[in-house]
Parts: C-alpha cells; structure tokens; sequence
C-alpha cells in the first residue's frame, strides 16, 4: 500500500518517541497541550520579569542587564527560560503543522483548524518580535528598524515608521508602545485566537502529561543554566550593528531585508501565509455522510453527546411527544462523519432485533449499525482455520484487509471508536475464537477519540462498557498506522497461539467431561 | 526477573528521553543566536537621509475680489483663497559624482496636500567622500532651490544622518 514520503516520515519519528517515551507521552501525540504548557512558562517568567524591567529607553537595557548578570540565579535563568521557552514553542507548533499536514488532518471538516491555526502563528512570531525589542539592544535596534521598513512598505505608514529610528527621535512613548503591545494586546489576542482555533472540538485539553511537562521543564531549565541567554551591546540609533546572533526562530525574515527590496519581503510571507491558508481546498476534500438521529429508538441518554469529538451533538428537550425528556440533535456543519456516536449509542446493540434490520438512535448513512452487524456475520462465517480471528479496523490505520486469509478476516469500520462494544461479543457468539480490534496507533486517533474510547469502553470505565460475561482473553486492541502491518501481523500471530492454547484446553476439559 | 526486566525497560527509556530532550534544547541553542549574520562589513558605514517636509503650494494663494466674497455665506468669507494641492518633492543625492539617489515624491493625501516622510538608507565604504544633495520642493521653480554639498568623513558603522529644517535647510550630523 503507497503511503506519501511525508506521511511516511512522520510516522517514522512518531515510532521512534513511541519507543522513547511511550504513547502516553510521547510528544508527538501533545503538540498542541505542549505548546499550551510552554506558554505557560512564557507567562510566568514574564511576569516576574516585568517587576525589575526598566520600560524607558534610558532603563531598559541597564535593567535588563541588571538580571541577566547580578540576579543570573533567579531572574537571568527566567529570562533565559522566557526565551528558550519562545523559542520550544515555535518549534511545536511547527511539528504540529507538520503532524497535520503528514497526516491529512488539515482538510474537509478540519479546514477550520486549520485556517485558524495559521495566523496563530503569525501572531506568536510577532509577539517574539515585539519581546526583542524590549531589550533595546543592537538586536533590539536591528529589528525594531527592519519592523519599521515592512511596515513603511505599506501603503499606510509610507515612510513615516522608519524615521522613528534614527539619531534623537526615538521617544519613550513609542517603545512604550511597544511594551504595551508586547505585555497585554498581543497575548490577549492569541489568547483569543487560540480559543477559536479549539472552538469546533469537545474535550479539549490543554495540559500535557506531567511527566512530559516536567520533562520538557528541566530541559529547558538544564539550558537556561548551560547557556543563558544574554543581550548584544545597547542600542545606539548612531552606529550601524555589524554582526548580530540573531533568533532563527522568529526573525529569520530580516536577513531576507538585507538583499530584498521590503514589497518583495512581504510578497513572500503573505504568499506563504496564504497558499497554507487555502492548503485545505486543494483540491477541496468531501466529508462522508453525515450523522442521522432516529428519534424512534433513541432515548436522549447523551452518551453520542459526551462521546463526540468535534461538538456536533447537543442535546435538547423532547420533540416528538415521546415519554423521554431529551433527545439528541446533530449539527450537520460540524459532523466529521466518523461515526463515534453510532459506537456510543446503547441502540446500536446487534443482540436486538436479530432478525430484522437493526435500527440505531444514531447512525452512519454510508456504514450502519445494521451493514456492520452483516459484515461481521459474513465475516465470520468466510473463515474455516484451526483457529479464527476477526480483526476490526478502520480507514485511517491499517487497512485490516490486508490480513483476510482462510482464518483471518477483516471488518474495516470509519473509526474503530464506531463499533459497539456489543459486536465484539457478537462475533464471538458467531463463532470466531478472537477478535482483534486495530485501528490508528494508540493515542493518535485520526478522529481524536475513536480508539481512547473503544479501550476505555473495554475496561470498563466509559459507557456503554464490554460486558462481564466476554471472554477477555479471546479479545486484543493493537492499534497501528498503515506501516504498522509486521508489528499487527506479529501480534495477530501471538494472539493466534494464545487462543489456540485455550482452544486445546477447551477442548480436553470437554473429553474429559465427556468420559 | 520480569520485575528486573522492567525496571531496565524504565531505565533505558528515561535514557532515550533524555537523549530527545538533549536534542531538543541543542536545536533551540544552536538556532537561537545561529548562524550569526553580518550587516555591515568592517570597513562600511552607513548613510542614511531622514526628514518630513511639505512641498511649497502648487499655485500661490488669491485674493478674491468683492464681488466673489458677496456670493459667499456671510461665515464662510475669508478674503484669500488658498489652493491646497503642494508641490511634489524631488531629490537627488549624489556621492563622489555618483548619483546614489534620486526620486520624486509625490505629496500624500486625497487632495495630495500633506507633507512627504523621506526614507532612504544605503550602505558606503567609510572614509572621505565628497557629499551633494539636491532638493526641488516647488512647481513654480525651476530647478533644485535647496542645495548642499560638503566633504564627509564617516568612520566605520557610522551612520551619517541627513537631515532637513525648513529655516536652516540641509542638516549633515
């Protein structure tokens, strides 16, 4: 099966921290809450940065050089945490991009995120400006008049920015300015910006696992303390910086100022910003069919609510007279059409009505509960090995097709967080010795949740839950990606003998019973 | 021994951690002050000009006579009328006899009556030079009527500022 280069790296260095920190902590599956944990810090040593820092053009660099050298222990390690910190998150929120775009996370229902997420990083980059003026250092000075000829560039300053920077007319009101943007307007509106980034999901989290957390902390500390971070010479508007060490992360557009005229600069950035702005409509992708609520066999228990990902149920008062309170109702524009409610819904059991159609509170118009019930029956009855295995996945992992062979059948679903937690008894009870449940690697849902919720419905502990009376042990979850066919095919053989053991112990407990 | 096992698992995962966090903060350390980048070689300097300055009015302003000032509103009647158009402002710089810099600017503004914000700034071996700048800020003259010239010695990464006042013209500091 092709799977493109880009995915393909991507998934290479996500096996590889699976294998370093585990799927619970691997980064890879927190850019996002990382990114938010990083901030944080930010926020933190900002704050207590603000107390010494001196905001005129006569104290700023004194006060900063005040912390960075007499108080190196306490505030010079917060300023060094401050921008080691700015720096992480860029690369974060970089990867993040990366992860989506690898994984096609970007497209149909997600072009929200995604077009909202652009500009977020637009507006980290121009906060991280913004905090190098503060300094007003050579670097401050370098980048405060290269600000000034962008925006002179356009047609609403014409040139009247740049004068700000020379000899004597620099004042104190405009750095004050400045400081102000920096302190308060900018983190309010990606504040904001990031709110309406997450606005289209449920469940969202913004705290990474502690272990990655404090991981991530000591690393960032370990380098404050190795390598703190410390200004150029002051500003002098008189004197020309010959040589500057300049932030790759956020001003890497100024060196371009050195060989480009400024319209040609903002050419580039705005054509980059806006090719990634319409990346999700090239070419335009189709979501599949929606959800459909069935009011004649949905009782508005809530379970389809709490279980989606992206906030396309809401739940409102009965309107079809029936003898429940609630009912549920499905918003079309946010459906990701993964069919995590179909799995959800207490209906979707294929013990009822066994024989007829079986009908469901909520469900998949292209794959229902009922065409799963069959697909599993058929598959089931297509296998006549020693010892048969159904194997559940999904259309974003691994396509378990692969593994159909006299013994070994696949039932590929939306998402493995589609299937309820009824039809894995059913297949047992139609006669498979083991089902196996695949589906994207664990933690790192196409659609978010389908997997966690599957385990989670497996263990126990979220509704509608495995019953006690299937036989865990002819039952196994191994999620994986589409490269992920040796490790699944090794298990699934493990999983095979395992079976065939207790098969061979059946069977002697039924002879001797027998004699 | 599964418990051994384990542990050692444990052990060599928090190595393997500790090897992607190094690599982590290595990146951010190297990228966070590299490659360093040079703006001005040792031997440059920097001349830059840098003044605001409103063009002369395109037509001089008129006295009305009785008679138009009779049509007008009684609030309304001022006895001179001003035509708010400026002149565009055109300057030419030259270094060495080398002409470095020369643009006309036209004044901003939906009846091109405000003032123009000069900006220009280019790099020059430092050193002597001989210095001429040149300015025409009427329609109604011909020619530069603002002119200056004088020899400048910058010193390495000095920027040279030129400035313009109204009342006592070219400012070189």
């Amino acid at each position: 099966m092709l799977v493109n280069p880009v995915k393909r790296a991507y998934l290479a260095l996500e096996s590889w921290f699976n294998v370093s920190f585990g799927t619970e902590w691997n980064p890879l599956y927190h850019l996002g809450t990382l990114s938010f944990f990083l901030f944080w810090v930010i926020l933190v040593s900002g704050i207590y940065l603000f107390i010494p820092f001196h905001g005129s053009l006569a104290g700023a660099y004194e006060s900063v050089e005040y912390m960075t050298h007499e108080q190196w222990y306490m505030a010079g390690v917060m300023r060094s945490l401050h921008r080691y910190a700015s720096d992480a998150v860029v690369i974060t929120v970089l990867l993040h991009m990366f992860k989506e775009l690898a994984s096609g996370r970007y497209r149909g229902f997600r072009w929200f995120s995604w077009v909202t997420g652009v500009p977020s990083l637009w507006m980290i980059i121009t906060l991280g400006i913004t905090g190098y003026w503060l300094v007003w250092d050579e670097l401050a000075q370098y980048v405060a008049v290269g600000s000034a000829r962008l925006m002179d560039a356009l047609p609403i300053f014409s040139g009247a920015m740049t004068r700000n920077f020379v000899a004597g007319e620099m004042t104190d009101r405009f750095f004050i300015l400045i400081e102000f943007l920096h302190l308060l307007g900018q983190p309010l509106l990606l504040f904001f910006m990031l709110w309406i980034h997450v606005k289209r999901m449920s469940n969202v989290e913004i705290n990474p696992p502690f272990g990655l957390a404090m991981g991530t902390f000591i690393a960032l500390l370990g380098l404050s303390f190795v390598k703190p971070a410390v200004s150029h010479a002051p500003a002098d508007l008189s004197v020309m910086p010959q040589v500057l060490n300049i932030d790759w992360f956020y001003l890497n557009v100024y060196p371009l100022l050195e060989i480009w005229p400024e319209k040609q600069v903002w050419i580039l950035t705005t054509g980059v910003t806006f090719l990634l702005m319409i990346l999700p409509w090239l070419p335009p992708k189709k979501d599949g069919l929606k959800a459909v609520v069935d009011l004649d066999h949905c009782n508005g228990c809530g379970l389809c609510f709490d279980d989606c990902p992206f906030d396309a149920i809401s739940v409102q008062a009965r309107t079809d007279g029936a003898k429940f309170d609630n009912e549920v109702v499905v918003h079309p524009s946010l459906c990701a059409a993964c069919g995590i409610c179909a799995g959800s819904c207490p209906s979707s059991n294929p013990f009822r009505s066994a024989r007829e159609e079986l009908k469901t509170g909520i469900d998949m118009p292209q794959l229902t509960a009922n065409d799963m019930r069959t697909k599993t029956a058929e598959a089931v009855a297509a296998m006549d090995g020693e010892v048969n295995i159904v194997v559940f996945g999904c259309e974003h992992g691994l396509n378990v097709h692969r593994f159909d062979s006299d013994d070994t059948r696949g039932v590929r679903l939306i998402c493995s967080g589609m299937m309820p937690p009824t039809l894995v008894e059913y297949a047992l009870k139609q006669g498979a010795d083991g089902v196996m449940v695949t589906g994207c690697r664990h933690n790192d849902c196409y659609y978010r949740f389908g997997n966690r919720w599957t385990r989670l419905r497996f263990e126990g502990s979220r509704k509608p839950i495995l019953r006690g009376r299937a036989d865990r042990r002819r039952i196994r979850v191994h999620g994986g990606a589409e490269t992920d066919k040796k490790k699944i095919e090794k298990d699934l053989n493990a999983f095979r003998a395992q079976l065939a053991e207790i098969k061979q112990a059946e069977t002697s407990v039924t002879e001797q019973r027998a004699e | 021994m599964e418990k051994m096992h384990a542990h050692q698992n444990r052990v060599l995962r928090y190595l393997l951690q500790a090897i992607n966090y190094t690599v982590f903060m290595a990146l951010i350390w190297y990228f966070a002050t590299s490659p360093s980048v040079r703006i001005l070689a040792d031997d440059e300097a920097v001349i830059t000009m840098a003044f605001a300055h409103a063009g002369d009015l395109r037509e001089p302003c008129r006295k009305l006579s009785y008679e138009e000032l009779a049509k007008l509103p009684p609030n309304m009647r001022k006895p001179e009328e001003c035509p708010r158009e400026r002149s565009p402002v055109a300057i030419e710089m030259v270094l060495d006899g080398e002409t470095i810099y020369s643009r006309s600017l036209n004044p901003p503004g939906l009846y091109q009556d405000g003032g123009v914000d000069v900006y220009y700034s280019k790099k020059i071996p430092a050193g002597k030079h001989y210095f001429e700048i040149k300015m025409n800020d009427s329609v109604r003259v011909d020619g530069f009527n603002h002119t200056h010239e004088q020899e400048i010695n910058v010193e390495p990464a000095q920027i040279l500022l030129v400035d313009f006042d109204s009342e006592k013209g070219f400012i070189i500091q």
